[in-house]
C-alpha cells in the first residue's frame, strides 16, 4: 500500500513536471522569437553593411540597377519620424481629450462610446487605405491642403509643393486616426486608475471638473499618459498599409521629407512596396532586410519604454489600493 | 460704508471668478465632446463608404468567381474569401496552443523572474510591425523552402496571434478564485489535471474572447502576407503553394487605375469588414449576455466592485 502510494505520487510529480515544463518552453517561445528574429535580420542584411558601413544610415542614394547599386536608408527613417510625429501631434491630444470623456462620463454612454472608438482599431489596415485613397483624400486635398498652399505656399516651406493628395500630410492623418483607439483606450485605462479619493478631495475643495481634471488626475497620472503616448507612437512606426498606399512612395533623395505636400516614403512602405521584386542575390534584398532591422530597433526601444512607463504608472494604482 | 463697499467688492471678485472658471469648464467640456466627434466621424466615413460603394459590387458571382483579366471587371474574389479563411485556421492551429499553453505559463507559474520577463517581451512583441514578422518568416521558411507558400503566411499570422491570447488567457485564468483550485487539490487531483479540467473550464469565455479578438485582428493583416503567401489568382492549390487574401486582394486591386478595380476593391472591402465587425460585434454580445451568469463575467463585477 505504501508503495502503490509513492508510486502515484512519483507519477503524480512526473506528469505535474511535464506540463509545467511544456507551460514554460510554451511561454519563453517569445523571446526565443525575439532573439532569433534580430539575429536573423541582422544575418541576412550583412551584405549591405558590409557594402554601405554606417552610411547605410545616413545615406540618401536608393539605386536598385545592378552594377549601379546604392543603398542608404535615411530618408524612410526621416519619413518614418515625420509622419510619426505628425499623428502624435494630431491623435495624442485628440485621444486625451476621448479618455477624459469616456472615463468621466455615466458608465451608459461612456461604455459604448468608449467602443466604438475601440472599433477604429478592428478596421483592417488596408480599409484605411482604400477609404483614404478614394474618399478622404479628394476632400482634404480639396479643402484643406489647396487653401493652405494658396495662403502660405510661398511663405512657409511646410506648405510648399502642389498638393496632389498622395503625401506626408494625408499619411500623417490617417495614421493620427489609426494610432486613437490605442492611445485612447490606454489613457482611459490610465485615468481610471486614479484613486477616486483624491478626485472626490478636488470636487470637495470646490473644483470644476475640468479643474479636478487638472488637480487630480493629470498630475497623478502623467507618466502612465506618457507611455500611452508612447505606445501611439509605436503603432504609427510600424503601420504599413494605410501609409504605403497614402504616402506617394517617392524613392532615394527625393523621399526627405521637405514639405507636406512631398510624396514621401517610410520604413515599412518602402518594404511593403518592393519586398516581392527584390533579387536575393543582388543588394536589393539585404538593404530591405537592413530597412526592417532598423524598424525594428526603433520599434522595440519605442515600446520598451512605453511598456516601462505603463507599468510603473499601474503598479502604483496597485499600491494606491492596498494602501 | 467703505467696509461694506468692499464686501461688495469681494463679492464681485468671487462671482466673476466663478463665472470665468465656470466658462472655461465648459469650452473644455465642448472641446472633449469635439474630440469624441472627431474620433467618430472618420468611422461612420469608412462604414458608410464601404457598405455603400461595396453593395453594388455584391452578387454571387463576385463571392464565387476568380478574378477575371486584369481590368475587364469580371470574375470575383472567390480565392480570396476562401485564402482568408484557411490562412486564418492555419494561423489559429498554430497560434492557439502556444498562446493558451503561454497564457497557463503566466497565470500559473508567473510569480518568478522569468515570468516577469516573459510577460514584459510578450507585451512588447504584441507591438512589433508586423510587416518585421512577415519578413521574418520569409526569412525561416520561404528562403529555406524555396518558394511562397501558405505555411509562412500561417506562421507569421500565427506569430501576430500568440501574445495576444497569451495575455487574455492569462488574465481569465487570474480571475479564477484560487478556492477553485484549492477544491480541485483537495480532491486529490494532480495539478494539470486541476488546470485544464477546472480552472480553464471556468474561464472558457475569456478565452474564446481572446481567441476571437485575435482572429480579428490576423483576418485584417495585410502586410505580412505580402512576403508569404504573395497572392494569386486561383483557387487553393496546396500548402506549398502561393494563395490569395482579403486584405491582398484589396491592394492589389487598389494599385490598378481601373474603375472597375475599385469598384471590385470596395466590394472585398465590404467582404472582410463584415467578417470582422461580426467577429467583433460577435464578442462583445456573447461578453455582456454572460456578464451575469459566467463566472468570467461575475468575477468582473465582483472585482469592479472592490475597486470602489
Amino acid at each position: 500500500m505504501g508503495k502503490s502510494l509513492t508510486a502515484s505520487t512519483g507519477r503524480k510529480a512526473g506528469a505535474d513536471k511535464i506540463f509545467k515544463l511544456g507551460a514554460t518552453v510554451a511561454g519563453t517561445f517569445v523571446l526565443a522569437v525575439i532573439v532569433l528574429m534580430v539575429f536573423q535580420l541582422a544575418f541576412e542584411s550583412y551584405p549591405i553593411w558590409e557594402k554601405e558601413g554606417f552610411g547605410f544610415v545616413t545615406g540618401t542614394d536608393w539605386n536598385t540597377i545592378e552594377g549601379r547599386e546604392s543603398f542608404g536608408a535615411l530618408p524612410y527613417v526621416l519619413g518614418t519620424l515625420a509622419t510619426a510625429a505628425m499623428a502624435m501631434a494630431i491623435g495624442v491630444p485628440l485621444s486625451i481629450g476621448i479618455a477624459m470623456f469616456v472615463s468621466d462620463a455615466p458608465a451608459k454612454i461612456g461604455g459604448p462610446l468608449g467602443f466604438l472608438v475601440e472599433l477604429l482599431a478592428a478596421v483592417p489596415s488596408v480599409i484605411y487605405g482604400l477609404w483614404g485613397l478614394y474618399v478622404f483624400k479628394e476632400y482634404f486635398r480639396d479643402f484643406v491642403e489647396k487653401p493652405l498652399h494658396a495662403a502660405f505656399g510661398d511663405s512657409i516651406f511646410l506648405f510648399s509643393g502642389t498638393p496632389f493628395g498622395l503625401d506626408i500630410f494625408t499619411a500623417s492623418i490617417i495614421l493620427a486616426i489609426m494610432i486613437i483607439p490605442t492611445v485612447s483606450s490606454v489613457a482611459r485605462e490610465i485615468m481610471k486608475a486614479v484613486p477616486q479619493q483624491q478626485k472626490e478631495a478636488a470636487y470637495m475643495l470646490g473644483a470644476t471638473r475640468w479643474e479636478m481634471f487638472k488637480l487630480a488626475v493629470f498630475p497623478y497620472a502623467k507618466t502612465g499618459l506618457i507611455g500611452a503616448s508612447v505606445l501611439g507612437l509605436g503603432r504609427a512606426v510600424g503601420e504599413t498599409m494605410a501609409v504605403t498606399m497614402l504616402i506617394g512612395n517617392a524613392t532615394g533623395a527625393s523621399a526627405i521629407p521637405s514639405s507636406l505636400f512631398k510624396p514621401s516614403q517610410t520604413m515599412p512602405s518602402i518594404i511593403a512596396n518592393e519586398f516581392v521584386e527584390a533579387s536575393p542575390a543582388g543588394f536589393h534584398l539585404p538593404a530591405l532586410i537592413g530597412v526592417a532591422l532598423i524598424l525594428l530597433g526603433i520599434a522595440i526601444c519605442i515600446n520598451i519604454v512605453a511598456h516601462v512607463l505603463v507599468i510603473r504608472m499601474l503598479k502604483v494604482k496597485e499600491g494606491a489600493i492596498n494602501n | 460704508m467703505t467696509s461694506l463697499a468692499k464686501r461688495q467688492e469681494y463679492r464681485n471678485l468671487f462671482k466673476q471668478n466663478v463665472e470665468r472658471r465656470l466658462l472655461v469648464d465648459k469650452a473644455v467640456r465642448l472641446v472633449v465632446i469635439a474630440c469624441v466627434i472627431t474620433a467618430i466621424v472618420p468611422l461612420g466615413s469608412i462604414l458608410v463608404e464601404v457598405f455603400r460603394n461595396g453593395a453594388a459590387a455584391i452578387s454571387i458571382e463576385f463571392l464565387t468567381q476568380v478574378p477575371g483579366p486584369v481590368g475587364s471587371g469580371e470574375g470575383g474574389i472567390g480565392p480570396a474569401i476562401q485564402g482568408t479563411l484557411i490562412i486564418i485556421g492555419m494561423a489559429s492551429l498554430i497560434g492557439c496552443p502556444i498562446g493558451v499553453m503561454s497564457g497557463i505559463f503566466l497565470a500559473e507559474f508567473g510569480d518568478n523572474r522569468l515570468a516577469r520577463t516573459v510577460r514584459f517581451f510578450n507585451d512588447v512583441f504584441m507591438e512589433f510591425p508586423s510587416i518585421v514578422l512577415g519578413i521574418f518568416a520569409f526569412l525561416v521558411i520561404v528562403l529555406v523552402l524555396g518558394h511562397f507558400s501558405v505555411w509562412a503566411g500561417a506562421f507569421a499570422l500565427a506569430l501576430i496571434m500568440f501574445p495576444i491570447v497569451a495575455r487574455t488567457t492569462e488574465e481569465s485564468l487570474k480571475m479564477v478564485p484560487v478556492t477553485y483550485r484549492e477544491a480541485g487539490m483537495a480532491l486529490g487531483l494532480k495539478q494539470w489535471v486541476v488546470t485544464v479540467r477546472v480552472v480553464i473550464s471556468a474561464a472558457k469565455s475569456g478565452l474564446v474572447t481572446g481567441v476571437l479578438l485575435a482572429v480579428a485582428r490576423i483576418g485584417g493583416e495585410t502586410a505580412p502576407l505580402i512576403m508569404t503567401i504573395l497572392g494569386s489568382s486561383v483557387f487553393f492549390r496546396s500548402f506549398d503553394a502561393p494563395m490569395d487574401a482579403l486584405p491582398l486582394r484589396i491592394w492589389s486591386l487598389s494599385l490598378l487605375p481601373y474603375d472597375s478595380a475599385q469598384l471590385q476593391g470596395w466590394g472585398a472591402a465590404l467582404v472582410l469588414i463584415m467578417i470582422i465587425l461580426a467577429i467583433n460585434l460577435g464578442v462583445r454580445y456573447f461578453v455582456l449576455k454572460k456578464k451575469n451568469t459566467s463566472i468570467l463575467g461575475g468575477l468582473i463585477s465582483q472585482r469592479t466592485g472592490e475597486d470602489r
